[in-house]
């Protein structure tokens, strides 16, 4: 970590304004804001810990724990919320047995919502590492985690 | 390379390109496109045509709006009119190559509509309902061209307001033709234009900004991304423009992180541009200098909010400024006069100097000029994005444009403006979409999400839905927002629950009223509004919940029953094994009954039931004695 990091940091000057792009690269790097990487770039910036702390609580992009190896994320925009949304998170919930924000014990699964994809013409939807899968029905949620017996 | 050169050949290219022996393909790959799988439609187009010898010209396009009929692909043989297709699978891409490309048979089933010339039995593209009565400016280009070719822009006209404004225009000339134009800030607050670039313009001291508000963050609206992804630089003319016009050296795109491909778009945009000397220092020769930077938000809707944005950038949280506070025009961006506007205004300007505002007034009404942009989606049959002139009725979009409702079912409410918006009833279709109007109407104009509910959309539900939202993005400075947003989504959810009782009515009008006034920004200002409007519209559904413990449109779970229809069910196993509380009783050869106390309501039995027997039924409320006989 310490070598990825440096490397992170050495593009940066180190001001306050660099903050919210340098912890973008963290978690791009580390997938998560681990504890030491914030210490170090509050340093580095010159700015308090709990400063740093702040700033990434405040934003829902910054997570604190890793993620799991298939990312699961839900979309509960308006356009799916009337589509069905919600059926879809509790099928999700129930086949993966962890609530949103949360990661299986065996780092498999991750499972998270955002407010709106912008897929709203394809609703409801999910994403999957990435993927976009459209028009989804808590059947085919079944399907898609069970294929190739991933769950 | 002079600009007069530069147009030259990127007119010569696209005449290559239009005079070409190869035929052409074009696929829809913005976000939405990919979504619907333009990828593997890409890739088919690519290998199959390799495979077979063909040698084609295949260019990625952004988005034309037409969502319900993604992946979009147009295909140009040589002397031959462009025809469009709709739901291009992979699978139907190779049905177009051998049909098409290889017989000759333009397979007019598939077909969308032609351009540039007509084909027997396919309509002419800008014909069809949808794109008929749009006005189409802002997304003049998107989905036609290839968004990170700045050739393609610049053949379409692309950066001659830019030379215009540099080399023949004042400041203030450029400041005094946006003034007259009319134009609105089309990022919801609809504040005029020019009036924000005068005070910007007037604001003392050397050191300026402009800022695109690209921080979409309104679930159910998608339209600052498909400009972004389809003609990026019609947007960076505008913000260069301004920057021109305010006497700024410096712009940022603010845009959201969770549209990767727009920001990809965005920072192959900037660098072209910077090559050909639209960006940078000295620009296009002149001693205007301007530079541009992207800046990704990390997730929080308040930072739409002015000072919420600026104080992002600064690398704090995005909380508002309290009140009284300069105006960003005057106190922006590290304290230096910021001009901040959104996508659309700017992608609007090169209009604006090329033909004139009086050109771009001729559409709109008397307040509200030029044109709005709506992500139309929900309950409609045709989806997507459109361009209408101010003034158009919800009815002409609804019902003309987006199609009407699919599967027989009857519009309930069309919802506007996001969180912040409201919910209109049918009563109201005939209201003009401008500014004010919306406004009146107790919705507002918004960003551009435009949500359309039938029968079967609960509006009790649709309000915690946005105050759920919204409850989550308060920043937590004014306590109001904080605290009676928390509060009024307690209340909401106990009514959801067969929890109510009827003066909860009465003190959720009383604590929104309160929200309102005791919010410093436009997020808890407007917090408020779908809890308001839709009691104003549809009290009778706040009614049922509370009174007779129902949910008419058969949403909320605690107010809902699902059973099995005997006389249909043909003890098939399939709800009963799905069934995740085992809450269904019977087996082969018995009619399968569910156990009220058991169930969860999650509705996996009715998803499942083989369409053929339909045995599944939901009701709104409980199961009366007789029917659980």
């Amino acid at each position: 970590m310490e070598y990825s990091l440096s490397e992170i940091l050495s593009s940066y000057k180190g001001t306050q304004g660099e903050l919210i792009p340098i912890l973008q690269k963290v978690q791009a790097e580390f997938g998560y804001l681990p504890e030491e990487a914030m210490n170090r770039v509050a340093e580095f910036c010159r700015v308090a810990e709990s400063k740093v702390f702040g700033i990434a609580s405040f934003y829902a992009q910054f997570r604190f724990v890793p993620l799991g190896r298939t990312q699961v994320t839900a979309c509960r925009g308006t356009a799916c919320h009337v589509r069905g949304a919600p059926q879809i998170v509790d099928e999700l919930k129930r086949q993966l047995g962890i609530e949103e924000g949360e990661t299986t014990p065996d780092l498999e699964y991750s499972l998270e919502t955002v407010a709106c994809i912008g897929c709203c013409a394809l609703a409801p939807c999910l994403v999957i590492n990435g993927k976009v899968e459209s028009k989804m029905t808590p059947k085919k949620v079944k399907e898609l985690l069970t294929k190739g017996g991933q769950v | 390379m002079s600009f007069e050169r530069m147009k030259r050949e990127a007119k010569e290219k696209r005449e290559a390109l239009r005079q070409s022996k190869k035929p052409l393909i074009l696929v829809g790959t913005a976000t939405c496109g990919r979504s619907a799988g333009a990828l593997d439609t890409l890739e088919v187009f690519r290998r199959e045509l390799k495979s077979r010898n063909i040698d084609a010209e295949i260019i990625e396009t952004g988005c034309l709006g037409l969502c319900y009929a993604e992946p979009v692909v147009g295909v140009v043989k040589p002397g031959q009119p462009n025809i469009w297709y709709r739901n291009v699978s992979a699978e139907r891409a190779r049905e177009l190559i051998e049909g098409y490309l290889v017989k000759g048979d333009p397979l007019a089933d598939y077909a969308l509509g032609s351009t540039e010339g007509s084909v027997e039995g396919i309509p002419h593209l800008f014909d069809l309902p949808m794109l008929k009565p749009q006005v189409r400016r802002v997304l003049w280009n998107c989905g036609l061209i290839d968004p990170t070719n700045i050739d393609h822009y610049i053949a379409s006209g692309g950066y001659e307001a830019l030379q215009r404004a540099v080399f023949e225009m004042e400041p203030e000339e450029v400041i005094n033709e946006v003034k007259r134009s009319g134009l609105r800030g089309l990022g919801g607050a609809g504040f005029p234009a020019g009036r924000k670039w005068e005070a910007c313009r007037r604001a003392p001291g050397d050191e300026k900004y402009v800022i695109c508000n690209a921080d979409e963050g309104d679930p159910g609206a998608f339209q600052d991304r498909s400009v972004l992804e389809g003609d990026p630089h019609s947007v960076l003319e505008g913000m260069i423009i301004a920057g021109y016009a305010v006497g700024a050296r410096k712009g940022y795109i603010y845009v959201r992180a969770e549209y990767p491909l727009a920001v990809n778009y965005l920072e192959i945009a900037i660098s072209q541009a910077r090559e050909r000397g639209f960006v940078g220092e000295n620009i296009l020769g002149s001693d205007f200098s301007f530079d541009l930077d992207i800046f990704q938000g990390a997730g929080a809707f308040v930072c739409g909010e002015s000072t919420a944005l600026t104080l992002s950038i600064e690398g704090n949280r995005g909380m508002p400024k309290p009140l009284p506070r300069p105006r960003t025009t005057e106190k922006g961006l590290w304290d230096k006069p910021t001009l901040l506007n959104n996508v659309k205004t700017f992608a609007n300007i090169r209009w604006i100097i090329n033909k004139g505002a009086d050109w771009f007034a001729g559409v709109g009404t008397e307040r509200s000029k030029g044109t709005a942009i709506f992500s139309l989606t929900g309950k409609i049959a045709n989806c997507g994005l459109i361009e209408v002139p101010l003034g158009i009725t919800l009815r002409e979009i609804i019902f003309d444009i987006g199609g009407g409702i699919p599967g027989g079912k009857v519009f309930k409410a069309v919802q506007t403006g996001g969180p912040s918006g409201g919910c209109l009833p049918v009563s109201l279709l005939d209201t003009p979409v401008d500014f004010d109007s919306l406004t009146t109407a107790g919705s507002i104009m918004g960003s551009g999400g435009m949500v359309v509910t039938d029968e079967d959309t609960c509006m009790v539900d649709l309000a915690r839905y946005f105050l759920d939202f919204t409850e989550k993005e308060s920043c937590g400075q004014c306590s109001l927002c904080r605290l009676g947003s928390s509060q009024m989504l307690e209340i909401l959810r106990a009514i959801t629950e067969g929890k109510g009782a009827m003066e909860d009515i009465d003190l959720l009008i009383e604590l929104g009223e309160a929200i309102k006034i005791g919010s410093i920004c436009g997020l808890g200002q407007t917090i408020p509004n779908p809890v308001l409007t839709t009691i104003r519209y549809f009290r009778e559904e706040y009614e049922a919940h509370i009174l007779k413990k129902e949910c008419p449109a058969r949403v909320c779970r605690a107010l809902i029953s699902y059973r099995i229809l005997p006389d249909k069910c043909e003890a098939c196993m399939i709800c009963l094994r799905n069934c995740p509380v085992g809450a269904i009783k019977g087996g082969k050869k018995e009619v399968h009954v569910i156990d009220q106390d058991k169930c969860s309501r999650c509705g996996v039995c009715m998803s499942i039931c083989p369409e053929r027997f339909s045995a599944v039924e939901c009701i709104p409320g409980q199961l009366s004695e007789e029917d659980l006989k």
